[in-house]
C-alpha cells in the first residue's frame, strides 16, 4: 500500500471511530513488505517473502481511552475496529491526563530513511551475501567448524497517522540486516561467537565485517575458564554498553518515573553518574534505525540529552507523561507496531564517544576483565530498584592486555553506582540494535562484582 | 465456520506445487484477544485485537519456501501461492485429495472469556490491586493485567491432512512494589492456563498476596552469596531450569546443526537415574497445550529423559524427515507469519520420593531458589544463567535468610548429571519462552530439585 493509501485508512479510521461514538480518535497505519533469508552450510534453508498492513485505532470517550488494532481494511472492517476501540475505552476508568495529542509544530526533514536500494535489489543477490557471510566466519579460522545460521532480513514500510484533533502525516522508512552464531570446536569443546550488521539497505552491510566478527569471537572463546569471584575493573563491549544504555533508557521513561518504578525518580536535576557518561535520545539521526519525522502519536522527534557533566537532565515524556507531569512531550511516543497503543520508549540512544581507542581502555584496565557478551538480561535486570546480576563471558586482561577467555561468570550491581564508576568511555562507536537502537562504544568501569569460582581472596 | 474451504485450500496447494516441490502447506489462522490492566488503582489499557492471515510453504529438497498474508480472501492466497511456484522450474507435484483427519479432542471451554463483560474482568484487577496493597504498608505500587486470547488454525498439506484447533487461553500476572528505609523490592506472580474465563474461579488474587509476599520478604533480604554450593530449587517455575537447560538442546533445529551439547549422545546416561522427564503437549488445561501442533500432527506426551538416560528430541516435520522419525508434535509458529520450528511445549520433571523438607535439611550450608524471574541458555556450548526472583539462605539444613540479586550459572551436562534429589511435590507454571524471533506460550514444572553444585552470583563477593 502506497503512503496516500495509509494515510487515507488512518483517516477514514478516525471517521468510523467518531462516528461509533469517540469523542475524540487517532489511528496508525502501516504497510511493508519484507523478506528474509536463512543459510546454513552453503545453502538456503529458507526463504521468506512477507507482506503486511493493518491499523490501530485509540479512542476517547471524555477522559476514557481504549485501543483496538485489526487488518481488516475494508469499511465493515474499519467500523468493526472503531466499535471494538470505543467499546475498549468505556471499560477504562477515568483519567484526567489522557486526552488526543494536539498538533505540535512542523515535523523535522530526516534524509535517508529509506534506502530505494532495499526494494531495488535481487533476492538472489541478498542471498549471495549471506552465503558470503558464513564463509568469511568459516575461512576466518580452522577451528571454526560451522555456522548454525545466517539470517538475512529487509523490509521497506510506511506508516500514517490521523488524529480528530487535525494531526496527520506519513513517512516511509527501510532496514536490513543480518546475523550469525559462528560455532568454534576444540577437541569436544564448543564456543560461539555472533557477528552482526544493521544498516538502511543490503548496501551497507559489510559481509567481511560481520563474518570476521562471529568467527574470531568463537574461535577466541575456545579455552576458557571460569574466573576467580572478585571485585576489579570491567571493560564493556559495545554490545555490552549498548544493553546498559538500554537499560537506563527504560528507566528515564517518565511513566516509569511517574508511578514510582525507577531509580532515577527525584532525581532530575541532580549527580547520577560520572562525568564521562554523556548519554541523549536521538530521535532524528539519519543513522538511527528508530529516527522518524514524528513519534507514534505524531509529535515531532527530536534530540534530547538525558546525561551530561554527571547530571541527569531529562526524563523522556509523551503526551499523556507530559499533562501528566506538567512537561512537554519530548515526542518519545513509541510503537512497536499498530498491534501496540503507544507508550513512552527510547528512540535511538547515542552515547558521546571519549577519546581512548579499545587499547587504550584496556591498558589503562590494567588488571581486570573485557566482557565481550552478557546474557539472562530479561530476568537477570530490575529496571525498578536497578540492580542487576547477568551472566557473562569476555576474556581476561592483565597487564593492560587481553589474555585468556572467560565464561560461565556473573556480573552484579546497581545501575546508579555502575554509573558512578564509569572511568572513560571509548572512541570508537557503533549502532547496535541490541537494547534497542543504540549508537555506542566500549567503557571502562572502575570497579564491578564478578562472580565466578570459589573465591580464594578476602571478602569486601 | 470453517477457516477456509476445502476446496479453496486444495486449489492453493495444487497451485503451490504447479512448478514442483515436495511438500506444500497452507496454515490459516484467526486470532482474536483482549487485555486490561490496572495501574495506580486506576484500571487502564483496555486493548482489543483481531487478525486473520494465511502461511504458505513449499519444500522442495531441503529448501523451504514461505510467504504470509493478512487476511484470508481466496484470491490472496492464490495469488501467494503462485509466487512461491513462480521460484521453481519443474513439472507439477499432485497434492493428496484432502481428508479431515479423525478431529482431536478439542479443548472444551465452560465461560468463553469473550463474552464475559469487560466490567466484570476489571473487577477481578480491582480485587487483586486492593489486596495487593493491603498486605502491607510497605506496598508501595501494585499493577496487574488481565488477558484473554482465542486462536483459530486450520492446516491442510499435500499429503492430504487437513486438521484444525481452537485454543483459549487466560491468564493474570500482578506486580508489587515495596518500600521501606531508601530499599525498594518487587516481586511478580502469575496465573494462566489453555481454560475459558472459568479458571479465575474461586480467588485468582491469592497471586496478589504471593507477589507482594515476595516483595516483602525480600526488604529484609541480603546481598545473595557467591561462589558454588548446594542448591535446592523450588517447584513450579523452578521448572523453567530444566526448561533451559535441557529442553532448548533437545529442539531438532539445534540437534542436527551440532549446536547442542545433547546432539549425539541419545540413549546416553545424561543424569541420575532418579531423573525422568517429559515434554507434554496433551497435560489439560496447561499452558502450552494444544489438541495439535501448528503442522497439524497431534499433540503428544515425549518421554526425554528416562531413569537418567536421554530418550528422544523433539521434532516438527521437517527436521523428523530429515532423522527418518515421526514428528512429536513440537512444530509450533508464534503466528501465520512464522515458520514452524522445534518448540516445547509444556516440559516437567516428575515427582520424585523425597521430601522436599529433607532434602534442605540435608544441606549444610546451600542456596533455596524458591523462583526464577526467567532463563537463557545458548545450545551450542551449554551455557545457561537464571535470575532468582525469590532466593534464601540455606545454613546448618535451614531456610534462613533472604537474599537479593542472586542468578544461577553453569553448563547444562554437568549441572543435569548434579541432580541428586527429585522431590515428592509438583507444580506447573507458565511461561512465555522467545526463540528465532518467535514467543510461545510453554508451561514448565517440577518440584524440589537439588543440585549438588553450582554458581550462584551474588553481589556478596
Amino acid at each position: 500500500m502506497s503512503a496516500a493509501d495509509l494515510e487515507d485508512v488512518a483517516r477514514r479510521a478516525v471517521e468510523a471511530a467518531s462516528a461509533a461514538g469517540a469523542s475524540d480518535a487517532e489511528a496508525w497505519s502501516e504497510g511493508s513488505r519484507g523478506r528474509e533469508v536463512r543459510v546454513h552450510a552453503g545453502e538456503v534453508e529458507s526463504l521468506t517473502e512477507a507482506s503486511g498492513r493493518g491499523v490501530g485505532v485509540r479512542a476517547w470517550i471524555g477522559t476514557r481511552t481504549g485501543y483496538a488494532y485489526g487488518t481488516d481494511l475494508s469499511e465493515a472492517g474499519l467500523a468493526e475496529l472503531a466499535e471494538a476501540a470505543v467499546g475498549a475505552a468505556r471499560v477504562a476508568d477515568e483519567d484526567e491526563n489522557s486526552a488526543a495529542p494536539e498538533p505540535s509544530g512542523e515535523p523535522p526533514e530526516i534524509d535517508g530513511l529509506r534506502d530505494p536500494a532495499v526494494a531495488a535489489t535481487e533476492t538472489a543477490d541478498v542471498i549471495e551475501l549471506a552465503k558470503r557471510i558464513e564463509r568469511v566466519a568459516l575461512d576466518r579460522d580452522e577451528r571454526v567448524t560451522g555456522v548454525e545460521e545466517v539470517v538475512y532480513v529487509d523490509e521497506d514500510g510506511d506508516a500514517a497517522i490521523a488524529t480528530s484533533r487535525g494531526v496527520s502525516g506519513s513517512f516511509g522508512s527501510s532496514v536490513a540486516y543480518a546475523f550469525l552464531q559462528a560455532m568454534a570446536t576444540q577437541d569436544s569443546e564448543v564456543q560461539t561467537g555472533l557477528g552482526f550488521g544493521v544498516g538502511r539497505s543490503p548496501s551497507s552491510l559489510d559481509a567481511e565485517q560481520i563474518g570476521a566478527e562471529a568467527g574470531d569471537e568463537a574461535a577466541s572463546m575456545l579455552g576458557a575458564t571460569k574466573p576467580e569471584s572478585r571485585t576489579c575493573p570491567v571493560v564493556l563491549s559495545e554490545r555490552v554498553t549498548a544493553s546498559f544504555a538500554g537499560f537506563i533508557g527504560g528507566a528515564v521513561s517518565a511513566d516509569e518515573v511517574q508511578r514510582g518504578r525507577s531509580p532515577f525518580a527525584d532525581r532530575l536535576g541532580t549527580e547520577v553518574a560520572s562525568p564521562a557518561y554523556v548519554l541523549a535520545d536521538d530521535g532524528i539521526d539519519p543513522g538511527g534505525l528508530a529516527s522518524a519525522p514524528f513519534d507514534g502519536e505524531g509529535t515531532p522527534r527530536e534530540r534530547t540529552p538525558l546525561i551530561a557533566e554527571g547530571k541527569l537532565l531529562a526524563y523522556l515524556h509523551d503526551s499523556y507523561t507530559a499533562r501528566r507531569g506538567g512537561a512537554r512531550s519530548t515526542g518519545n511516543a513509541a510503537r512497536s507496531s499498530y498491534r501496540s497503543a503507544p507508550s513512552v520508549s527510547p528512540s535511538n540512544l547515542v552515547l558521546e564517544p571519549g577519546e581512548l581507542t579499545l587499547e587504550q581502555l584496556l591498558e589503562r584496565t590494567g588488571d581486570g576483565v573485557y566482557i565481550t557478551e552478557v546474557a539472562g538480561l530479561h530476568s537477570g535486570v530490575n529496571p525498578v530498584t536497578g540492580r542487576y546480576s547477568v551472566g557473562a563471558s569476555g576474556r581476561a586482561v592483565r597487564g593492560g592486555e587481553l589474555a585468556e577467555p572467560l565464561r560461565e561468570f556473573t556480573i552484579a550491581g546497581d545501575l546508579l553506582g555502575t554509573l558512578a564508576a564509569v572511568q572513560a568511555v571509548g572512541s570508537e562507536t557503533r549502532w547496535v540494535p541490541f537494547g534497542g537502537s543504540v549508537k555506542t562504544a566500549p567503557m571502562l568501569v572502575g570497579e564491578m562484582a564478578i562472580s565466578g569460582q570459589q573465591a580464594t581472596q578476602s571478602r569486601s | 465456520m470453517p477457516l477456509v474451504d476445502r476446496e479453496i485450500a486444495s486449489k492453493v496447494l495444487e497451485r503451490a506445487l504447479a512448478r514442483g516441490g515436495d511438500f506444500a502447506e497452507l496454515f490459516c489462522e484467526e486470532r482474536q484477544g483482549f487485555a486490561l490492566s490496572i495501574d495506580e488503582s486506576r484500571v487502564e489499557r483496555p486493548q482489543s485485537g483481531s487478525e486473520r492471515g494465511a502461511g504458505i510453504r513449499v519444500i522442495d529438497g531441503e529448501v523451504t519456501r514461505f510467504a504470509h498474508v493478512d487476511g484470508l480472501a481466496g484470491e490472496d492466497l492464490m495469488g501467494a501461492a503462485d509466487g512461491l511456484a513462480s521460484a521453481l522450474g519443474g513439472d507439477a507435484t499432485e497434492p493428496l485429495a484432502l481428508r479431515a483427519a479423525e478431529p482431536p479432542k478439542l479443548q472444551e471451554i465452560e465461560v468463553d472469556p469473550a463474552g464475559v463483560p469487560a466490567d466484570r474482568k476489571a473487577e477481578v484487577l480491582r480485587e487483586l490491586d486492593e489486596r495487593a496493597r493491603s498486605a502491607g504498608p510497605e506496598v508501595a505500587q501494585a499493577s496487574a493485567s488481565y488477558s484473554e486470547g482465542r486462536r483459530r488454525v486450520a492446516i491442510f498439506n499435500s499429503e492430504g491432512l487437513e486438521a484444525s484447533d481452537d485454543r483459549t487461553r487466560v491468564r493474570l500476572g500482578v506486580q508489587v512494589v515495596a518500600r521501606k528505609d531508601g530499599t525498594v523490592e518487587t516481586g511478580f506472580e502469575t496465573l494462566g492456563e489453555l481454560r475459558g474465563f472459568e479458571l479465575l474461579d474461586g480467588d485468582p488474587a491469592r497471586i496478589a498476596d504471593q507477589a507482594a509476599g515476595k516483595a516483602l520478604t525480600l526488604l529484609g533480604a541480603d546481598p545473595a552469596p557467591a561462589g558454588e554450593m548446594t542448591v535446592v530449587v523450588g517447584g513450579g517455575f523452578g521448572g523453567v531450569l530444566f526448561h533451559e537447560m535441557t529442553g532448548h538442546g533437545l529442539e531438532a533445529d539445534a540437534v542436527q546443526k551440532g549446536a547442542s551439547v545433547y546432539a549425539g549422545r541419545m540413549g546416553e546416561k545424561v543424569a541420575e537415574p532418579l531423573l525422568n522427564a517429559y515434554d507434554d503437549g496433551v497435560m489439560p488445561h496447561e499452558w502450552g497445550t494444544g489438541a495439535i501442533d501448528d503442522e497439524g500432527t497431534p499433540c503428544q506426551q515425549t518421554a526425554v529423559i528416562q531413569e537418567g538416560k536421554l530418550t528422544s528430541y523433539l521434532y516438527d516435520r521437517l527436521r523428523a524427515r530429515r532423522d527418518g522419525v515421526p514428528s512429536t508434535g513440537n512444530g509450533r509458529r508464534a503466528t501465520f507469519r512464522d515458520l514452524p520450528i522445534p518448540r516445547m511445549t509444556n516440559t516437567y520433571i516428575e515427582p520424585g520420593d523425597a521430601d522436599p523438607q529433607e532434602m534442605i535439611s540435608e544441606v549444610e550450608k546451600g542456596f533455596y531458589a524458591v523462583s526464577f524471574g526467567g532463563g537463557q541458555v545458548e545450545p551450542a556450548t551449554g551455557d545457561f544463567v537464571f535470575g532468582v526472583s525469590e532466593g534464601y539462605l540455606i545454613e546448618g539444613g535451614k531456610v534462613t535468610k533472604p537474599c537479593r540479586g542472586a542468578t544461577l550459572i553453569g553448563n547444562c551436562l554437568q549441572a543435569l548429571a548434579r541432580i541428586d534429589a527429585v522431590g515428592n511435590d509438583f507444580e506447573m507454571k507458565t511461561g512465555f519462552c522467545g526463540k528465532a524471533g518467535q514467543t510461545a506460550p510453554v508451561g514448565t514444572g517440577q518440584g524440589h530439585v537439588r543440585i549438588k553444585g553450582i554458581t550462584v552470583g551474588g553481589t556478596a563477593v
